[in-house]
Formats: structure tokens, sequence, C-alpha cells
């Protein structure tokens, strides 16, 4: 209920302010929106599982958003940045893909 | 991975997901619910932000290529036919400059020049360094002949304004008759002493008169009997004008 709140929020803070993506931020703005939303699904997998544990959660959020962001810049310094990027959110869209099919079972048995 | 999604342990549960979710729902406040909301605050926002300065961006991100090509290629003529233009019309101002500018400078080129012809047509009053001569004529000998003789060698000299007697300017039309009691310049009667003021290099002027049977010695002549007395001067002033006469007969040569 509260998480729901926060996410409406959220979305409502950034269509109010419409804030500028800073210029160093910007490579790395999506692949860490996509970090966030595995961490997201990952910890919904686990309330479902009944092991979730807020403390994981926040550990695993900031870790993503930060490996994902380590990625890109590591891939930009290499000069394979556009390959990286897509190699991360390749694997990130996986688990989100296994994780969304877990919490659909869950839901639906099915 | 650390994101709690480590095996689901399947084994044990006291409560279906479906069921845990929906009791969660029931009962809000508790700090993973909190955490959980901060966090979905900030992905949403980012994920927002995100969405919007990619649609601001990316107007073209969804064309085919070759539709993007053409748009490049037209983009290209565009801008290659502006810049066209714009050397046109550079090219426009510059001539129109180049043209005021000659405008001008025959505008100026034109104003001297009737300057000129103006002191030497007698309409404009002139000054400038030159001489003044003094012809007296006690036995009343001096004529036409001599004055008329002493005005060509003034001309010749580079006179050039002339005027006698402060009355009468000297221009190219200028007629010279003998009267009663002197000249009759272009049909004013003047009378003895005469003064000949003439605008041009004094020294040349001067020298114009003076030489070995000029018109000072024809002057001075025994039978005649005047005196010529030239004065050099820095500044001679000739006020007196003429209307400029229409030419009955004679028009300009057209070259166009």
């Amino acid at each position: 209920m509260i998480a729901g709140l926060g996410l409406l929020v959220g979305i409502i803070l950034g269509l109010m302010l419409q804030p500028d993506v800073p210029l160093w931020l910007e490579p790395y703005l999506p692949i860490a929106v996509v970090a966030a939303l595995d961490a997201v699904f990952g910890a919904l997998r686990a309330f479902m599982d009944g092991i979730f544990d807020d403390k994981v959660f926040v550990v695993s959020f900031i870790s993503n958003v930060l490996i994902a962001g380590l990625i890109v810049f590591l891939g930009d310094k290499l000069g394979v940045g556009g390959q990286l990027s897509t190699g991360v959110i390749v694997v990130l869209g996986i688990r989100i893909f296994s994780n969304v099919a877990a919490i659909r079972r869950h839901i639906f048995h099915a | 991975m650390s994101t709690g999604t480590d095996m689901p342990d399947e084994s044990a549960p006291q409560l279906t997901g479906r069921a845990r979710l929906g009791e969660r729902l029931k009962r809000p406040i508790s700090r993973g619910q909190i955490t959980a909301a901060v966090l979905l605050a900030v992905l949403g926002f980012a994920g927002v932000v995100q969405v919007q300065s990619i649609g601001a961006a990316d107007v073209y991100a969804g064309q085919r290529q070759e539709d993007l090509i053409q748009l490049l290629n037209s983009l290209a003529a565009a801008s290659q036919r502006t810049e066209n233009e714009i050397a046109q019309l550079e090219e426009t101002r510059s001539s129109l400059r180049n043209d005021t500018d000659s405008r001008q400078a025959a505008l100026e080129e034109a104003h001297r020049e009737a300057d000129v012809l103006g002191i030497l047509a007698g309409t404009l009053p002139a000054v400038g360094t030159g001489i003044v001569v003094t012809v007296q004529d006690p036995s009343g000998a001096v004529g036409t002949d001599q004055l008329l003789n002493g005005l060509e060698e003034l001309r010749d000299a580079g006179a050039e304004a002339i005027e006698i007697n402060e009355t009468v300017r000297v221009i190219a039309q200028t007629s010279l008759t003998d009267g009663q009691n002197g000249v009759i310049v272009d049909g004013v009667q003047l009378s003895p002493p005469y003064t000949i003021k003439a605008i041009g290099d004094p020294h040349t002027l001067a020298g114009a008169l003076d030489f070995t049977g000029g018109f000072t010695d024809a002057v001075e002549l025994p039978g005649i009997g005047g005196r010529v007395l030239v004065d050099e001067a820095d500044n001679v002033e000739i006020a007196t004008i003429r209307a400029p006469a229409p030419s009955e007969y004679a028009e300009p040569l057209q070259n166009e």
C-alpha cells in the first residue's frame, strides 16, 4: 500500500518537476532505471516467497544501480559502451522476466 | 545475487504469496513498506524523467534508415539553398553599397565641378590669391586694344576669375567696346582708372603682364601715356557675379 503510494508520488513528482537530466548522468539513467526495476521485481518475488527482507532490498536496489552504472562507465572508457549497455539490459531483462514468471505463478497459480 | 531473489523457499510456505500480499495491503505501516515506498518513489521519479528526456530528444529515433537518409539529404539541400541565397543577398548588398558609394563620389565630383565651372562662368563669387592691377589713364588713350590684350594675357596665365572695377565679371562671352569716356564692357560703361582683379597664381599673373612688349609696355607707350600698377595679394575677393546665360542654340551632346 505505502509502497504503491511511494511509486505514485515519485511519478507525480517527476511529471510535475520535469527536471532536465544532467549531461553526465544521461548514459547511466536508463540502465539504472532498468536495474532498479529488476531489484523491485526481485523484491516482490521474495515477498511472495515469504523471504522478503527490507535490508536486503535496500542493499540490492542500490548495488544493482551502482553496478549497472559502473559497467556502463567501464564500457564507455573501453569504447564498447553501447554493446555493454545492451548486454546489461539483456541480462536484467532475463532476470525481470524470470522474476515476473515466479510472481505470476504465485498470484495465478499458473 | 543479493536481490532477495535467491532460491524461493517453496518448501515451507505458511501462506501463499497472494494471501501474504493481500494481508500486507491491509496492514500498511511497517519499516519494510516504508523502505520499499522510498525506493519505488526514486524508481518512479527516475523512470519518468528518463522517459521524458527520451521523448523530448528523439523525434527521429523510430524512423527507418532510408527515411533518415532522405531527411538528411533534404536538409543538406535546404541548407545549400539557404547558403546560396545568403551569398546572393550579400552580393546584392555589396553591389548596392558600391553603387551608393560611387553615386556619392559622383555627386561630390559633380559638386566640385559645378563650383569650378561656376567660378569660371562667373556665376559664383570667388576668393583667393591673385593680383590687383590698376591702370591709370590720364589721357584717355587706353582702350579696347590694350585691355583686351591684358585680359587675354591674364587668361593665358591661368586666371580663374577676373573682374573689372568691381562692376563687371569677365567671362567667356565678355565683349569690350570703345566708348566715349572709357571702355564699355558687356554694355557697362567703365571709366578710368581701371582696376582689374584676377585670381590665380600671383607671380604667373604678374609676369604675364610684365614682359617686354606686353600689357604694361603697351599701356605705358609714349603715345598712350597710361600707367600700370600691379599688386600681388593673398586675398583677392571677386564679389560680382553673372546670371548663368542659357545657351540658345547649343545643347549638350548626349552620350548615351
